[in-house]
């Protein structure tokens, strides 16, 4: 564990373990996961599918509730959804009834507050979305609606951002614009946040630091920093140092998947 | 910022008929594939002009009798002449339409909504409901009349039955639409019960409760009309049976083209609520 144990850390996920009752028998997610990410951090969480990132991730948002240990923000446990930490879904996961600014006011009318129009209006202009308000989600191309989401998860400022598997459904340029605007963001708001991904690349051009999970259960297998400079230009990222940390974290998630016991899905959880 | 990623494949139908909710049969009466021109126009009109004038020129020349099917003029001769007669009948049926038909749906809305909830409880429920939905409310309109006599009530509460289980089973056809993502999204903000329930499942069940309502609200219609045939002295039904056992023909056929114009009103009507309202989905 690399932690920045002289502050408290921003998000400490302590002996996580996750367990789901599915109809054969429990299945055991998440095992004494334990992780600090530290404040304007970006962690990305990268493991083989079925691991558990987004178990933990959900677990992080106060969606789902940890079957043992805790996850504390800023040194208090969450025990439920946090005002203060945002959460961007796995395809954008807009409302397709509401268009695009009342997507964007979806969290103010959940939490009865007005709308921080000026911060949003901000947002949406730094995401190349001014003048798109009146659109709905299926006139929205994909990359689009994954701006719209970000904007969404960031209107009511949260100081953490969860992003679960963003831009898996992006085709590959699309998503490295994603992850420009990401960084720009970052650059802008120093937003904490953690990452789910399943592209290495994507993960090492975001990141402080890597967490690799190990196959199910899921545990942290092991860290790597990333050093690099930002903003990472292309030739940053085509460097042997980068090349050289993507093998090293391929290495260490297919070692993980070797001695993995074979793949089975957890039931989804209800969660209402 | 540029917009490479603004590229149209990703959008699904930009274009076409692919906004209304699914009721088969609904591009037909929307024109389907969009009147285009006057020539389309003109050419609709021709065809209609054609098959009413030809019914009308067969009838005459084979020399049917009226009793058998009166001509089409005879028909729109008796649908102007005797509208007053019949206007009065008309409002009934409306009132025993919108009475039975606002009591019936508001109950198989409700319920749907709170069935759905409880998963358990609709599986002991859904033998009931898919009874009700399948038994012809109309069976029971004797029994009704024995019971509450040959005004309104019987009828009313015909209709309601007729049209509540099927607003029902679609509304909880509709309900039971979970996106957990979304729900999940809802509560991530930390949204309470009955707000997950209005900004969420409702209106993703919208489209669905559109259907339900306009199969109920037709469904409501035939009882109603039916209920009327059975017994009592009003409502166009009543009129149906009236004008037949005295053979007049012209006047049976100018009630049958009202109803049938009922009939397409409920349909353009929740249309027209669909297309504004849940075009959503695609």
């Amino acid at each position: 564990m690399t932690a920045g144990d002289a502050q408290t850390p921003k998000l400490r996920v302590d002996a996580a373990s996750k367990v789901y009752a599915t109809a054969s028998g429990d299945l055991l997610a998440l095992d004494r996961c334990s992780l600090d990410v530290r404040a304007n951090e970006i962690v990305s969480i990268v493991g083989p599918s079925g691991c558990g990132k987004t178990t933990l991730l959900w677990s992080m948002s106060g969606l789902h509730r940890l079957s043992g240990g805790e996850i504390l923000l800023d040194g208090t446990p969450i025990t439920g959804p946090h005002p203060d930490i945002g959460l961007v879904f796995q395809e954008a996961n807009l409302l397709p009834w509401r268009d695009l600014d009342a997507n964007i006011r979806f969290p103010f009318e959940i939490k009865r507050i007005k709308p921080d129009q000026p911060w949003v209006d901000h947002l949406l202009r730094r995401v190349g979305l001014e003048g798109f308000g009146g659109k709905f989600p299926r006139e929205l191309s994909g990359g689009m609606q994954q701006r719209a989401a970000m904007v969404r998860a960031l209107s009511l400022r949260p100081s953490v951002l969860l992003m679960d598997e963003p831009f898996g459904a992006l085709d590959s340029f699309t998503r490295e614009e994603m992850n420009r605007l990401v960084e720009e963001i970052w650059l802008e708001t120093h937003t904490t946040i953690v990452f789910i991904t399943h592209s290495i690349e994507e993960a090492i051009f975001l990141s402080d630091r890597v967490v690799v999970l190990s196959g199910r259960p899921g545990r942290v297998a092991r860290e790597f920093a990333v050093p690099f400079e930002r903003p990472r230009s292309m030739e940053v990222m085509a460097t042997k140092e980068v090349f050289d940390l993507t093998n090293a974290i391929k290495m260490e998630i297919v070692g993980g998947r070797k001695a993995a016991a074979p793949q089975v899905k957890p039931q989804q959880e209800r969660i209402d | 910022m540029d917009r490479s990623d603004a590229i149209p494949e990703f959008r699904k139908t930009a274009s076409g008929e692919g906004g209304e909710v699914s009721l088969t049969n609904l591009s037909a009466l929307s024109g389907g594939v969009g009147i285009k021109s006057t020539a389309e126009v003109v050419a609709i009109i021709a065809v209609a002009v054609f098959v009413v004038g030809g019914v009308e020129l067969a009838l005459r020349v084979f020399e049917v009798p009226p009793y058998i099917m009166p001509t089409p003029s005879a028909i729109a001769v008796a649908l102007v002449g005797d509208f007053p007669l019949i206007f009065p009948h008309l409002l009934h049926t409306l009132v025993e339409l919108f009475g039975g038909f606002a009591i019936g749906a508001t109950i198989g809305l409700v319920l749907a909504a709170v069935i759905t909830q409880f998963p358990f409880a609709e599986k002991i429920v859904a033998p009931y409901i898919l009874l009700l939905v399948t038994t012809p409310m109309l069976a029971l309109v004797p029994l009704l009349i024995l019971r509450f006599g040959f005004g309104y009530e019987p009828r009313i509460i015909a209709v309601a039955l007729a049209s509540g289980p099927m607003v029902m089973i679609n509304a909880a056809t509709g309900f039971r639409r979970v996106d957990n993502a979304k729900i999940a999204l809802a509560r991530s903000y930390g949204a309470s019960t009955l707000q997950i329930f209005w900004k969420i499942r409702a209106p993703m069940a919208l489209p669905m409760i559109l259907v339900g309502l306009m199969i109920g609200a037709i469904f409501g219609l035939l009882t109603a009309v039916g209920a009327e045939m059975v017994g009592g002295g009003f409502g166009l039904g009543n009129r149906l049976t009236t004008y037949s056992s005295m053979i007049q023909m012209p006047q049976f056929f100018a009630v049958v083209l009202i109803l049938s114009t009922l009939g397409i009103l409920i349909y353009v009507l929740f249309f027209l609520i669909g297309k504004k309202w849940a075009s959503w989905e695609a």
